[in-house]
């Protein structure tokens, strides 16, 4: 057990820290791209940092971290203006401007590489796709005791501290900047008007942009950077409309897809009996798509089946009203129905399966009952179809009177209409049309 | 203003007179009901187009009139009603149809010239793989003569002024020789010389008995335009004659004063429909 | 190639000879290097008139996201056909996983942005980068089963044009003469549904099956073109050079054909390079050819290049500065000496006070007012000369006509007419200004004489 923990610590512990902060800053900025539309803004400059830090390698002969960040930042900076510099002037499309740069950029970048092979400098351009979690390692801790200690900690691999630090300088960006950020990705000329000056504010942002997928995807690899710019923004937006909450539910899935994807790739294989483990930031990529389809079914208000089980709520209780209303009107003039005559006049509005299951639930409701082979309304029944005629039966003085309509098919409408009525509304609609004794087809509004 | 000779089809007193029973009528319209996002935008609606006539559809901005145009040409689906052209079914009279969507629905930097764009006009007529011919070439170039643009032929479409982009349109909706034309805004942002020039084709398409449904902004120039017009605010208000129903009342009803009663519940059918 | 003898700076290599680069060039090379380049020329033909449809439609990146979604297909083909004892590197197979998930990937993508909140943009990037994500993970699998062949396909990924063979070079042919029929057949259907889909519609169009023609067209040439550039950089041929083709025509079919030259020699002189150089991956290559012919159209092309576009835009910025200096000079004139035909002189702070302030342009209109003989200098004293005031007062003239006409006719505040007059008054033609007198004319509006200003003149 103790050899286990050993081994996490040091071999897990590292790269779980650096994908999950180095993720969380791709998503905070991410919740913005999304809003702005420009989340493949992310994905063309994770792309166009290759020739930068190729260069970066070349001038300054190491591959010390620092220039690496630098020449990427200044090519994904490069590859950001140029984007917005040829779909302006260019006058050409967003998409393909994108398309342009970011493939120039990366052919660049792949044939320096190539040069700089020649020169013994080994880079490889897997590395900036896959990224290099598995390689980020801490020796030092000997036990579980001694992690915190401050000696042990500073020695902890760099790309944890680079994730952490850009983590924390974005969060501070995002607070400060806050008020502005939200404007800036809600209504651009609004900002203007307001004293903002916009351009200012998107280079800024692109800057930032930039800034943390640089440094995040020498950890992580550029395909993890581009899905954690999108997916979380994107799964958080099926759950909300507010920034704030969006904000923090994709920090949430974040945090998930990152330990979940991290367990999936690095000791599922093994515990599965494999001899080597999965691509982790591969697969990290793959379990945030996966929450993002997760709640395109599941979320609670926009979520694909939330909005199918409310319709087909809506639509049996639709039916439910109608039946009793038919019933009611049939009474009115002091004569019977069958169950089949019910389903055959409801067919036109709706399916057999909604009707019979309607039927069925009022029957055990006990809001209808069944005698011989009539149908009838209980007491209950009556006195839930009495508010539903009188509703069908304003409506149709309303639209007659009010809107004008032919009295000949307002019938249709009314019927519409009736299921969505609540009292506040009833209320109003019986104070237009002025308490009517009856509709415009001369039957009584109970 | 004088009214030109009425065409012979109409004429006919008996079809006049009973225009909702008419085959003939190039558009009837019974019940259409149309929902945008769950939210329906229009309740309701009855309307029979009376042959040969320009007919202006008016009414305050969001009241659907756009809607209407599109729903009738099936670019929108309706929830619920019917739609017939010549008393059939769209598919078979779209042969007949020509249309003319607002300006801003395209992108006017595309790699195109007016010629091009109103030969388009006959593509329904050629069908798939066949080439556009001489012929059709031709008239294109007559149409776009009728609008006055024959000198910018071969311009690319950004390097013509609003109006004239405006008149592009309509010489693409010519070419597609129609007896019944649809029209989204024609005159909206055109300079004086389009709108007349417009209004004159649109006098010479009535003349030749053709049927020409505008959706209308100006309110001043209704009378002078148009003889029939529908006045429309979430459901018709009134629909004849410019002389019988374009009057301050029902312009009144139709400008003044939604009906919030129905914009309440349109709410509520959203919501529960949406959620 | 990794000579470690060579110092960090020594990247030299042997310059080929010119005999050696034309029989390159010229398809004499051997069969191998004249079938790499062939079939890539025929590649990037294909890729530039598919990319002009998709481009004008504004699905440019859709062939992104075709061809990173098409990587876990890859390698579940390839992963398929090693349990199978098939031979891994079977094209077929593998090109029919990699459609196979590509063709899934878009599909989703078009499910999500029509049935929830999720946008165009996000969609591609979620799916995009998941499918890739996934490819990835199975890559490392792939990895470990030590086929010892793995490496062939990582060749999808960065593309390795020197593998191509007899057989790809059919394939690719097919592709080409498939795309180049379509092309010619359907010209007419591809540009009314690019434009404006919805008149399509109207006219009975089946819009979604053109569509769906297109889309077809750019999921075979993206999935031959990933053995040639990869999946990364396939998106380059597809999109390249149909927005550098843009630049140089304002025709549909000219803009497909620029394309698809573009594409064609870009491949062509790519392969040669790769062919004829060490180290210079093909696909890159290729790509930053492209690239140049990017910059190239981007910068010069005549119709809606950098340099055009701009030199346009300073001629119609001098001659705006023009009109305006010789209007506020003839304001100052009819001020004080009533409008009569004459040369004046005038005085530096007048001149001054018309001419633009930019350092530039000001140099400019002096400039050009002089050789039109507009304004002529003597000693510290401008003359305006009588072909000036001339010219000043016809301009003078249009303006004041144009403003009052707009009073007259649009529903614009007199205080908004100015602005409006001085954009509008520089494309108004003779014909035109006969016009608005006319009409004015016949509203007994127009004066003999000059208009009177709207504004009241003041001095400087």
């Amino acid at each position: 057990m103790s050899s286990f923990w050993h081994e996490f610590v040091s071999l897990d512990l590292p790269p779980i820290l650096t994908a999950l902060f180095s993720s969380l800053s791709c998503a905070l900025i991410g919740n913005y791209l999304v809003l702005r539309r420009q989340s493949l803004m992310g994905d063309a400059i994770s792309h166009a940092v290759l020739p930068g830090i190729v260069l970066a390698f070349l001038i300054s002969g190491t591959r010390s971290s620092f220039a690496v960040f630098i020449g990427a930042s200044i090519a994904g900076i490069c590859s950001a203006l140029l984007i917005e510099v040829i779909r302006k002037i260019g006058q050409v499309e967003t998409g393909a401007s994108m398309g342009v740069v970011f493939s120039i950029f990366f052919a660049l970048g792949v044939l320096l590489m190539e040069q700089a092979a020649a020169n013994n400098i080994d880079l490889d351009a897997d590395c900036l796709l896959h990224g290099q979690l598995e390689t980020i390692f801490w020796l030092p801790p000997q036990n579980v005791f001694e992690i915190l200690r401050l000696s042990t900690l500073s020695q902890l691999p760099n790309e944890v501290f680079v994730s952490v630090a850009v983590f924390v300088f974005i969060s501070i960006f995002i607070i400060l900047f806050y008020k502005e950020l939200k404007l800036f990705s809600f209504d651009e000329a609004l900002a203007k008007t307001l004293g903002f000056n916009p351009s200012v504010l998107y280079y800024v942002f692109i800057s930032l942009t930039a800034f943390s997928v640089v440094a995040a995807f020498k950890a992580v690899g550029s395909i993890l950077v581009i899905a954690m710019i999108i997916c979380p923004a994107t799964t958080a937006r099926l759950f909300t409309d507010k920034l704030k909450t969006q904000i923090l539910l994709s920090m949430f899935f974040t945090i998930i897809a990152t330990i979940a994807g991290y367990v999936c790739g690095a000791f599922m294989p093994i515990w599965l009996g494999f001899e080597n483990s999965i691509n982790t930031a591969g697969m990290i990529s793959v379990i945030s798509g996966l929450l993002l389809l997760m709640s395109v079914f599941l979320a609670p208000r926009y979520g694909i089946l939330a909005q199918k089980i409310s319709r087909h709520r809506l639509q049996l209780q639709v039916i439910r009203e109608d039946i009793l209303g038919l019933i009611y009107r049939v009474e009115e003039t002091k004569k019977g129905i069958t169950k089949d005559e019910i389903v055959k006049t409801l067919r036109k509005f709706s399916s057999d399966y909604f009707i019979k299951n309607a039927y069925s639930s009022l029957l055990k409701n006990g809001l209808i009952s069944e005698r011989n082979d009539t149908v009838i309304l209980t007491e209950a029944g009556n006195i839930g179809a009495v508010p539903l005629l009188r509703k069908h039966r304003l409506w149709e003085t309303y639209l007659v009177n009010r809107v004008g309509l032919n009295p000949d098919h307002v019938h249709n409408t009314a019927e519409a209409l009736e299921h969505y009525t609540d009292q506040e509304l009833t209320e109003k609609l019986q104070e237009r049309v002025k308490n009517p004794e009856t509709d415009p087809h001369g039957k009584k509004i109970p | 203003m004088i009214h030109p000779p009425i065409p012979a089809k109409q004429s006919d007193s008996s079809l006049s007179k009973y225009p909702e029973h008419s085959a003939t009528n190039p558009l009837s319209v019974h019940a259409m009901t149309v929902a945008y996002h769950q939210k329906p935008v229009l309740w309701d609606i009855d309307y029979d187009a009376p042959l040969g006539s320009l007919i202006a559809i008016v009414g305050p901005n969001g009241a659907g009139k756009t809607t209407f145009m599109k729903a009738c040409l099936e670019i929108i689906p309706v929830a619920s009603g019917t739609i017939e052209f010549w008393g059939a079914p769209y598919a078979k009279g779209r042969a007949r149809i020509g249309y003319v969507p607002q300006r801003e629905s395209v992108d006017w930097d595309f790699p195109i010239s007016a010629l091009e764009v109103v030969t388009m006009g006959r593509y329904g007529k050629l069908g798939w793989f066949r080439r556009v011919k001489k012929e059709d070439r031709d008239l294109a170039f007559k149409f776009l003569d009728d609008v006055g643009l024959a000198d910018f032929a071969s311009r690319q479409i950004n390097q013509l002024s609003g109006g004239q982009q405006q008149r592009v349109f309509l010489a693409r909706a010519l070419a597609q020789e129609a007896e019944l034309y649809f029209m989204d805004e024609p005159f909206a942002g055109v300079d004086a010389a389009t709108e007349r020039a417009i209004i004159e084709i649109l006098q010479k398409l009535k003349n030749h008995g053709k049927t020409v449904i505008c959706v209308h902004h100006d309110l001043t120039t209704v009378p002078e335009y148009f003889d029939n017009v529908m006045l429309l605010n979430t459901r018709v208000i009134a629909a004849g004659s410019v002389k019988e129903v374009f009057t301050q009342e029902n312009l009144k009803k139709t400008y003044g004063g939604k009906l919030t009663l129905l914009d309440e519940v349109s709410e509520a059918i959203a919501k529960a429909k949406g959620s | 190639m990794n000579d470690a003898a060579q110092s960090l700076t020594d990247v030299s290599f042997q310059m080929p000879s010119l005999h050696e680069v034309i029989k390159v060039l010229t398809l004499q090379a051997g069969y191998n290097s004249a079938l790499v380049i062939g079939g890539t020329t025929m590649l990037g033909l294909a890729a530039g008139i598919v990319g002009t449809f998709t481009l004008l439609r504004k699905r440019a990146l859709m062939s992104d996201a075709l061809a990173h979604c098409s990587l876990p297909g890859l390698v579940l083909a390839f992963i398929f056909s090693f349990f199978l004892n098939l031979n891994e590197k079977n094209i077929y197979v593998l090109l029919l996983g990699a459609s196979l998930s590509g063709i899934i990937g878009v599909y989703l993508i078009d499910q999500l942005v029509r049935h929830t909140r999720v946008k165009e943009d996000a969609a591609i990037g979620v799916v995009l980068s998941v499918f890739f994500g996934a490819g990835i993970s199975l890559l490392s699998i792939v990895q470990s089963l030590n086929t010892g062949r793995a490496g062939g396909i990582n060749h999808f990924i960065y593309g390795q044009t020197a593998a191509m063979n007899q057989h790809d070079a059919v394939l690719t042919l097919i592709v080409t003469l498939l795309t180049l029929v379509a092309a010619i057949l359907l010209l007419k259907e591809f540009r009314l549904v690019c434009f404006d889909s919805e008149f399509a519609t109207v006219q009975g169009w089946n819009v979604q099956r053109i569509d769906l023609i297109m889309m077809l067209l750019v999921i075979v040439t993206t999935m031959i073109g990933l053995q040639a550039v990869g999946i990364i950089l396939i998106i380059a041929l597809i999109v390249i050079p149909p927005t550098a083709a843009r630049f140089w025509s304002e025709k549909f079919d000219r803009i497909t054909i620029i394309s698809g030259s573009f594409g064609a020699l870009s491949c062509y002189f790519g392969a040669t390079l790769s062919t004829l150089f060490p180290r210079m991956p093909a696909g890159s290559v290729i790509v930053l050819t492209a690239g140049l012919f990017f910059v190239i159209s981007f910068l010069f092309a005549p119709e809606r290049g950098v340099f055009a576009t701009s030199m346009r835009f300073l001629h119609l910025r001098t001659r705006i500065s023009i009109d305006h200096f010789l209007r506020s000079i003839f304001e100052q004139i009819e001020l004080k000496f009533g409008a009569k035909e004459d040369s004046y002189e005038l005085s530096k702070t007048e001149v001054n006070s018309a001419a633009p302030k930019q350092f530039f342009l000001r140099k400019l209109v002096f400039i050009l007012l002089a050789k039109n003989k507009f304004l002529t200098k003597n000693n510290n004293d401008y003359i305006l000369t009588v072909k000036g005031f001339k010219r000043a007062y016809e301009l003078t003239r249009n303006h004041r006509l144009w403003e009052e006409y707009l009073t007259q006719y649009g529903d614009i505040a007199t205080s908004h007419v100015d602005y409006s007059a001085d954009m509008v008054e520089h494309v108004l033609s003779h014909e035109i200004v006969k016009q608005i007198e006319d009409s004015l004319r016949a509203k007994g509006k127009i004066p003999r004489a000059l208009p009177q200003s709207l504004h009241p003149l003041r001095e400087t």
